[in-house]
């Protein structure tokens, strides 16, 4: 085949396959990456562990033991008892399903919704603009933790005012990430040419603005997801996360504080599996950043 | 490659000077004994917004407040009936018994080295009652209000004064009032010197004008409170020179402190901790047997806990044993009724014990054989979170689905004082050493409105009771001791078969401290805790 | 022109200054709608729980709430204009003395931290960039990760155990002993400056002592960050012809690195500190809370769940108000590098 002939044959059929095969690359190199491949299999196996959890955990992560209270690491439990006498390993693989939920709500929420946000005020310009620096200036004038805490404390506990909480703290970096990529990317001559060809603002903004984005915000938010779950579990051990009994890393450990020179291990387990976790997070993130923004 | 091995000795200086910095930083003092005139004690001070006697409401400012200030009369432990005097030296009754006259010790020297006289006594009593703060109405419950406290309280000479009731209380409630923090008596001339137009309020808040067996040297919000000796204490001064209490939240914090002797003793710890504590060489263990009660409380205005077969069968759904045994250890011991143990009156029937079938039985009679949810608030303490979470799991056996609600204690206070709880788990100290401090609370509702005067625990929780609020109110009028007695023990049988109220345990204070402390005097409630015969 | 540039500047210092009123009144409207959403009831905390309704309804007045919001947030915004945050309901002193005393301290902490941090952190940044790639590279990156990865509040738990707790190399929880507390004179309300003053070098080693697990929990963070930022710099100087031309020169490797690229990083890398401290102020929080240190981040915790709103709106204003400048010092030190950059 000549070479012609060769490169139309490997050309993709369709937009769905460019996007594809450049996922597929891009995975690829990730792959390559040691430590950004040694992340993606902790998300992995957090991911696994929660969707598993029922059948992984060897005991019902509520049953409490009163006599059995405390126990140190051994055959029966292998991470010990909490002060209730729950099985620690139990309590944190169900764990891992609230630290799952917590990270994928606040994601989901904060994310498209700094976006959004910030591709429109970065294409429009103008009081848009000025509006939206003016709203983050708030939010970002305050240390994000020191902020969720006050939300959560007003909110009360629960999940779902945590994930909220920390949501409400997160969307604003993402707006302005957005922003500045909208910035560079509208006086791109392909947007001038779809502004000819008379096509709206807002369909604009979806179809060419918010694409060029998408890749840094996704960079910046799999290297925030990390201090997601740090501060989710900060929260937590202030009270303010997930209501008990629930499994919640951070309440196991101000629950476990008690006992930390005598059983350390009520306390020491639940902290390695936010450490490992939040590890995870940040490797990938480093390693996709290598990949997707490697002038950083 | 040798640029890389030179490239890494170029970094061992700076590590080295960082771990130099870490060496420096922790070579300085890292342990401390105390030493020996001084007491270092580990308590939380969380609660203590105030120092004035006339605002105090807390337990920890009343504690302190007891040693900084003598009252007019001390609580009697051999008979709590007949308190003696502490500022009074006399007194008698007036034949219609309305009427009470006081005669002031002598030669109680203040700070300032003035001697105590019934002015003070009688300015201490008014300013207490116009103030109108949080514990005036143990006061003003008799008739005493911001008008009329001019004439009701008199003072006759320097050492005489009278106070005028409106009703013919019986002796023993009136003189037990008078051993509460709201009858300590403060300098008159201090505070008027002091003051800003306010009684004093804002001076006294963290100053003391007292004549206690210390007086205050600095508090400190949230780090400490030191006391200093009174030299002229009229019991002798203290063995001790100054008393050091650093407001530590943590407990174990408090524990590390102890085992390192950087503190003579932890008030605060947990019963797993102080079991740990308990075996180590030169730390001993105190019970001190408290007043204070844990209990449960059902919202009558949510149904189904206005249900007599649900208030009944939750009674049977704790497991009272198994979490003092287990849980609690010597830190409380089972109660059920509500006057604890060392009152006038205290009934010491037990007759629930943990049945889940018979709470079943009862609940599916009521047409709840599938259960209901519940809200439960609690504070976020530790321990009461724990306790919450054995009720939850024992409530669970019979189908009642609890849902727990934490919050800080203000939070949680606000809700309950605005009825919006479905449970509430918490505790209830005395305000002063007579029946009537928990009777008038668990058994009176005299207003049920959304708009009354006197929120009471039973108004709290939403409980129509005219007829034991008339017996509450009749019974604090019974001069005998026995006969009152034997009225309170009917009334807390009553509340202990029937009412939103499961009261689970009364409360131990287990003191750790270190072998070399000794005279650690303390009664059942928090102002009878006394540091004047601590030595070392 | 030289007027019309002095113009230009003007203008941009005032609309600086807009920037940051506005922004301070934002946040100040943020927390008292936080603060009207708080479950608790403020009142309460002052009257106490057995407080008659009377009391109760007096109190409140006392303390302005019955009145509308707006009307709040105008008293509030007047007295703050005449320098007055109110007075704390937790302990009863003006907010302005509570931040006074508590604010050093931070200070105190966060600035040990940062120390510890650039020492560590700048080196490592270093080598790992010089090493790009090999292992040292991958050792100091892992290292750094594990810093950002690490729970604050665990890690704090985790040193009071082993250096405390079980080899007692450090002092525990608190800033200093108790018995100690009052005896320097506080002319800058950081200890490790008055302490010297005054002479006091039991005292000073005692704070010292106090300080190195909270200083060493933060610090971890900060050398995280730190290391990453500089490696990231230190790349981008190493791959610029300068570099070139000084190694064609014949210059040591060491000397490139250390004395030249290093040199050039160091002005970028104050950006990073400014915004290390800021994070470090965040940081503090949780550290405070573990090790009992009574800086602004425990005040305000306490604040937060006591809903004493006098105490809270002081912390934002001043945390915001640190955070802004620090922020702005970046921002300015940024732009001096690089004009383009508005």
């Amino acid at each position: 085949m000549t070479a012609e002939a060769e490169r139309a044959a490997s050309m993709p059929r369709s937009v769905i396959a460019a996007r594809l095969a450049r996922a597929r690359s891009r995975t690829g190199e990730i792959a390559r990456n040691p430590l950004a491949a040694a992340g993606l299999a902790v998300i992995v196996l957090l991911v696994a562990v929660a969707v598993l959890a029922p059948y992984l955990a060897p005991y019902d992560p509520q049953a409490q033991e009163l006599a059995g209270r405390l126990a140190p690491l051994g055959p029966a439990h292998w991470l010990g008892t909490d002060e209730l006498g729950r099985d620690i390993a139990s309590r944190l693989i169900w764990g891992a399903r609230v630290t799952l939920v917590i990270v994928a709500l606040v994601a989901a929420i904060s994310a498209p919704l700094g976006l959004v946000l910030g591709c429109v005020a970065g294409y429009l310009g103008g009081w848009a603009d000025v509006a939206l620096m003016r709203l983050t200036d708030v939010f970002l004038a305050f240390p994000r933790l020191i902020l969720a805490l006050a939300l959560a404390a007003a909110l009360g506990p629960g999940i779902d005012n945590a994930v909220l909480a920390i949501a409400l703290t997160s969307w604003p970096v993402y707006a302005r990430v957005a922003r500045a990529e909208a910035l560079v990317a509208r006086s791109a001559e392909f947007v001038d040419a779809a502004r000819l060809q008379g096509a709206g603002a807002w369909h604009i903004i979806r179809r060419q603005i918010m694409p060029l984005c998408v890749s840094s915000l996704v960079v910046r938010a799999s290297l925030d997801m990390a201090g997601i779950i740090l501060t989710a579990a900060g929260l937590g051990f202030l009270g303010l996360g997930a209501r008990p009994p629930a499994p919640e890393w951070g309440a196991m450990i101000a629950a476990g504080r008690e006992y930390l020179f005598d059983q350390w291990w009520v306390v020491g387990a639940p902290g390695c599996a936010i450490l490992v976790v939040s590890l995870g997070f940040n490797l990938l993130g480093d390693g996709l950043r290598d990949v997707l923004d490697p002038h950083a | 490659m040798i640029e890389s091995r030179r490239a890494l000795r170029r970094f061992r200086r700076p590590a080295a000077t960082a771990a130099a910095m870490f060496a420096v930083l922790a070579a300085g003092d890292a342990a401390a004994a105390t030493p020996r005139s001084v007491l270092v004690m580990a308590k939380s001070l969380d609660d203590l917004i105030t120092l004035d006697p006339a605002e105090v409401f807390e337990f920890s400012g009343a504690e302190i407040t007891a040693n900084l200030y003598l009252r007019l009369f001390r609580p009697n432990p051999d008979d709590p009936a007949k308190p003696l005097g502490e500022a009074v030296s006399s007194w008698r009754a007036s034949a219609d018994s309305l009427s009470f006259e006081f005669e002031v010790r002598d030669r109680l020297p203040f700070a300032s080295g003035r001697a105590m006289d019934a002015h003070d006594a009688v300015f201490s009593l008014r300013r207490a009652v116009a103030l109108n703060k949080a514990p005036s109405f143990i006061l003003t419950q008799f008739g005493l209000s911001g008008d009329n406290v001019g004439e009701r309280v008199r003072a006759l000479d320097d050492r005489r004064f009278t106070i005028t009731l409106d009703r013919a209380y019986a002796p023993s409630l009136v003189l037990n009032a008078l051993s509460a923090g709201i009858a300590s008596v403060v300098d008159r001339e201090a505070v008027l010197a002091n003051a800003d137009g306010d009684l004093g309020e804002g001076w006294l808040r963290n100053h003391a004008a007292g004549s206690g067996a210390f007086s205050l040297r600095r508090w400190q919000p949230g780090e400490y409170l030191l006391l200093d000796a009174n030299l002229s204490y009229w019991q002798g001064p203290p063995a001790l020179k100054r008393v050091a209490i650093r407001d530590i939240r943590e407990p174990s914090t408090q524990r590390l402190l102890l085992e390192r002797g950087d503190v003579d003793m932890a008030r605060n710890l947990g019963p797993d901790q102080l079991a740990a504590v308990d075996g180590i060489d030169g730390i001993r263990l105190l019970v001190v047997p408290r007043a204070r009660l844990f209990y449960l409380a059902l919202n009558q205005k949510r149904p189904p806990l206005d249900r007599p077969a649900v208030r009944k069968a939750l009674r049977y759904l704790v497991d009272y044993q198994g979490i003092a045994e287990r849980l609690l250890g010597p830190a409380a011991r089972v109660h059920q009724a509500f006057l604890p143990q060392g009152f006038l009156g205290a009934l010491d029937d037990r007759p629930f014990d943990f049945e889940p079938e018979r709470a079943r039985g009862l609940l599916s009679e009521a047409g709840l054989a599938g259960g209901f949810e519940v809200r439960l608030d609690v504070r976020s303490d530790p321990i009461a979170l724990r306790l919450a979470q054995v009720v939850q799991a024992t409530m669970a056996e019979a189908g009642v689905r609890i849902e727990i609600v934490p919050g800080s204690a203000k939070q949680v206070l606000t809700r309950y004082r605005a009825r919006r709880h479905e449970l509430f788990m918490g505790q209830w100290g005395p305000d002063y050493l007579d029946p009537h401090t928990n009777a008038s609370t668990f058994a009176r509702n005299p207003d049920n409105g959304d708009g009354a005067a006197e929120r009471t625990l039973a108004w709290r929780n939403g409980w129509e009771i005219p007829e034991l609020t008339a017996r509450a109110d009749a019974a604090v009028l019974e001069r005998d001791p026995a006969r009152r007695a034997r009225l309170y023990q009917e009334l807390q049988r009553e509340v202990q078969a029937d009412s939103p109220f499961i009261v689970l345990f009364q409360e131990n204070e287990v003191i750790a401290l270190s072998d070399r402390v000794e005279g650690f005097a303390a009664g059942i409630t928090a102002d009878q805790t006394s540091y004047h015969g601590l030595r070392k | 022109m030289a007027s019309a540039s002095r113009r230009a500047r003007a203008a941009a210092a005032a609309r600086l200054a807009v920037g940051v009123a506005t922004t301070l009144f934002g946040l100040v409207l943020v927390t008292f709608v936080i603060g009207r959403m708080m479950p608790i009831d403020p009142v309460l905390a002052v009257v106490g729980d057995r407080a008659s309704a009377a009391t109760y309804a007096a109190e409140r007045a006392e303390m302005g709430l019955d009145r509308p919001l707006p009307v709040q947030v105008w008293r509030y915004l007047r007295a703050l204009a005449a320098g007055d945050l109110g007075t704390s309901v937790v302990t009863a002193r003006p907010v302005i003395e509570d931040i006074g005393r508590y604010f050093p301290a931070t200070i105190e902490l966060a600035t040990v931290a940062l120390a510890l941090g650039l020492a560590l952190g700048v080196p490592a940044g270093v080598i790992a960039a010089a090493h790009r790639g090999r292992w040292p590279d991958q050792v100091i990156r892992i290292t750094s990760l594990l810093g950002y990865s690490m729970p604050a509040f665990w890690l704090g738990l985790i040193l009071l155990l082993v250096f405390y707790a079980e080899l007692g190399w450090a002092a525990g929880p608190g800033r200093i002993e108790v018995f100690y507390e009052d005896l320097v004179t506080p002319v800058t309300g950081l200890l490790l400056i008055d302490a010297p003053l005054d002479g006091e070098w039991v005292i000073l080693g005692n704070a010292l002592a106090h300080m190195a697990l909270p200083a060493s929990v933060l610090g971890l963070f900060s050398m995280a960050y730190i290391a990453r930022m500089t490696r990231s710099f230190m790349i981008e100087q190493l791959g610029q012809e300068y570099i070139l031309a000084a190694r064609a020169k014949g210059l040591s490797e060491a000397r490139v690195v250390w004395r030249h690229a290093l040199g050039n990083a160091l002005v970028p890398l104050l950006t990073v500190v400014a915004l290390a401290y800021g994070s470090l102020l965040e940081g503090s929080v949780l550290t405070e809370t573990v090790f009992a240190w009574p800086g602004l981040g425990s005040y305000l915790t306490n604040s937060l769940f006591n809903a004493d709103m006098n105490a809270v709106l002081g912390c934002t204003i001043v945390i915001g108000l640190v955070f802004l400048g620090l922020n702005l010092l970046a921002d300015l030190i940024g732009s001096l590098l690089d004009p383009r950059v508005e």
